[in-house]
């Protein structure tokens, strides 16, 4: 049983106080001929800072994220990252190996579906141990004993530690996914609507894991999610997408309660209270 | 003496899209200042933005003009202007803010809620759950529902998780919204010691309550919110 004990999150500055940002984006865009699926977005995120962006489907939320986390080139601007030897690099210019490297390493990336993010028919140890060998670890005993105190850390018995994700529930899945993107100790962590598809009770249950993980380990973290209660849980500030556009951003708390533009006050009045 | 708080002439009005656009206008040119050691208990009748004004100096609510100017680590931040990160930076090492409701996580033990504040400012584990522990027997929580999560607590002892919560970090501002709503006479004294306790400490403080009584003890000042009403 884990210790929960963090009740909100807290900025981590502790941890790597840094005045630079982790992460900027810079008038970011992506155009499918004619249609602008995304346009014009920039901020700076910081180490210990989790961002959520939210909007309806085909707001431009997706497109965003895959193009922050380097799977898609944007049609304009850019997106620079600080790497762990404190150069900011331009992820345009990175080779394909580098960027690999990084998200194996310093980046995790939780998919809604974790057959996306997981390898189904190796066992759990197994894909937790795989990213602790993609950094070089290859002391078979070492690589066991931290998944095994990784599947603890994400509530999953290490009796099933043997046993591949296909047959585990949904919920467990999702939480092998996450160990398996933090064994690393990433620094960014992308999220991709991490509860969608889950039960409420389990959805809680994994939302209170993450936020517990994040403020622990001070993880930055960029969250998509159509949900904004787990924007509420989870994020430090937030920014609300709309036709690809980003209408407005702030902190979470003062978007959400006190919502300017109109999307967002229809977004805001749209939850059926509980 | 230098203000904690000095708020001049903020003000905030609520724009309406899904009904019309219709502008509700809820206070103007709100001024007054808070020093070290001194309880601000706004007054006014209800819906004169009172609350409003509290969820302004926490950054809770938007300012539309004017200052709200918070002395912070050694600085004057305006919230009115400040970026989200440096209001975070406010709330972790400044202000406080005692809602009327408690936010429940679910599964958080009540005790671990109290004393989060305390392990996010960098306190040991060990030793913020005896303060936490301290401070919940004082305000009257029975000690076998210290591991429980407060979701499933009464009206008055979600309240007193709360106050405990909220009282627990050695911030330089506490605001508290109605910290004795639905408390009986035993625990409203507690708070009242508890408040008296954080003057001596030299803490500013901003509160809402309707009690006449708790209010007479300890407000320092009262400034009145209806001089602040902002009619269109």
């Amino acid at each position: 049983m884990l210790d929960v004990t963090v009740n909100s999150i807290e900025m981590n500055t502790r941890s790597s106080a840094s005045a630079e940002p982790l992460l900027v984006a810079a008038n970011l865009g992506k155009s499918y001929g004619r249609l602008a699926a995304c346009r014009d977005v920039s901020f700076g995120l910081y180490s210990g800072e989790v961002l959520a962006i939210v909007g309806e489907s085909g707001s431009g939320k997706s497109t965003l994220l895959q193009m922050l986390s380097a799977q898609l080139a944007p049609t304009s601007g850019r997106v620079s990252y600080r790497m762990r030897d404190g150069v900011t690099r331009d992820l345009a210019t990175m080779g394909e190996a580098e960027r690999r490297f990084l998200f194996r390493t310093d980046w995790g990336f939780v998919h809604q579906d974790p057959a996306m993010g997981l390898r189904m028919a190796v066992s759990a140890g197994a894909n937790v141990g795989e990213r602790l060998m993609a950094v070089g670890q290859n002391h078979y005993g070492k690589i066991r004993d931290t998944a095994t105190s990784w599947l603890e850390r994400v509530e999953i018995s290490p009796e099933r530690i043997d046993d591949a994700p296909r047959t585990y529930s949904g919920g467990m899945r999702q939480r092998l996914q996450i160990a398996r993107n933090l064994v690393t100790e990433p620094r960014l962590v992308f999220m991709d609507e991490p509860t969608g598809g889950l039960d409420v009770s389990v959805q809680a249950r994994l939302l209170d894991m993450m936020r517990t993980l994040v403020s622990e380990l001070g993880l930055s973290a960029i969250v998509v999610t159509h949900d904004l209660a787990v924007a509420r849980l989870l994020s430090h500030r937030v920014m609300v997408m709309q036709g690809g556009r980003v209408i407005e951003t702030g902190l979470t708390d003062q978007v959400l309660d006190d919502p300017r533009e109109p999307y967002t006050q229809l977004l805001v009045s749209s939850i059926l209270p509980a | 003496m230098i203000p904690m708080i000095d708020i001049r002439n903020a003000e905030k009005t609520f724009v309406m899209h899904l009904q019309d656009g219709i502008r509700l206008p809820v206070v103007r040119n709100v001024s007054f200042h808070v020093a070290p050691g001194e309880c601000v208990v706004l007054s006014g009748p209800s819906g004169a933005g009172k609350s409003s004004i509290l969820k302004m100096i926490f950054g809770n609510y938007r300012c539309d003009g004017g200052t709200i100017g918070v002395r912070h680590n050694g600085d004057v931040i305006d919230i009115a202007t400040a970026e989200p990160r440096e209001i975070l930076g406010v709330r972790r090492d400044t202000i406080g803010y005692v809602s009327q409701f408690l936010r429940a996580v679910p599964r958080v033990a009540a005790i671990d809620v109290v004393a989060e504040p305390l392990l996010a400012a960098g306190v040991t584990r060990e030793e913020a759950r005896a303060r936490a522990g301290a401070l919940l027997k004082r305000l009257n929580i029975p000690e076998r529902l210290w591991k429980l999560p407060p979701s499933t607590f009464s009206g008055g002892e979600q309240q007193r998780v709360n106050i405990a919560r909220g009282f627990i970090s050695d911030l330089p501002i506490l605001l508290l919204d109605e910290p004795t709503a639905s408390l009986d006479a035993a625990n409203r004294a507690v708070v009242v010691e508890l408040v008296a306790e954080k003057k001596r400490a030299g803490v500013a403080m901003v509160a809402i309550v309707h009690d006449d009584e708790v209010r007479h003890l300890i407000a320092d000042r009262l400034v009145d919110v209806a001089s602040f009403a902002a009619a269109a």
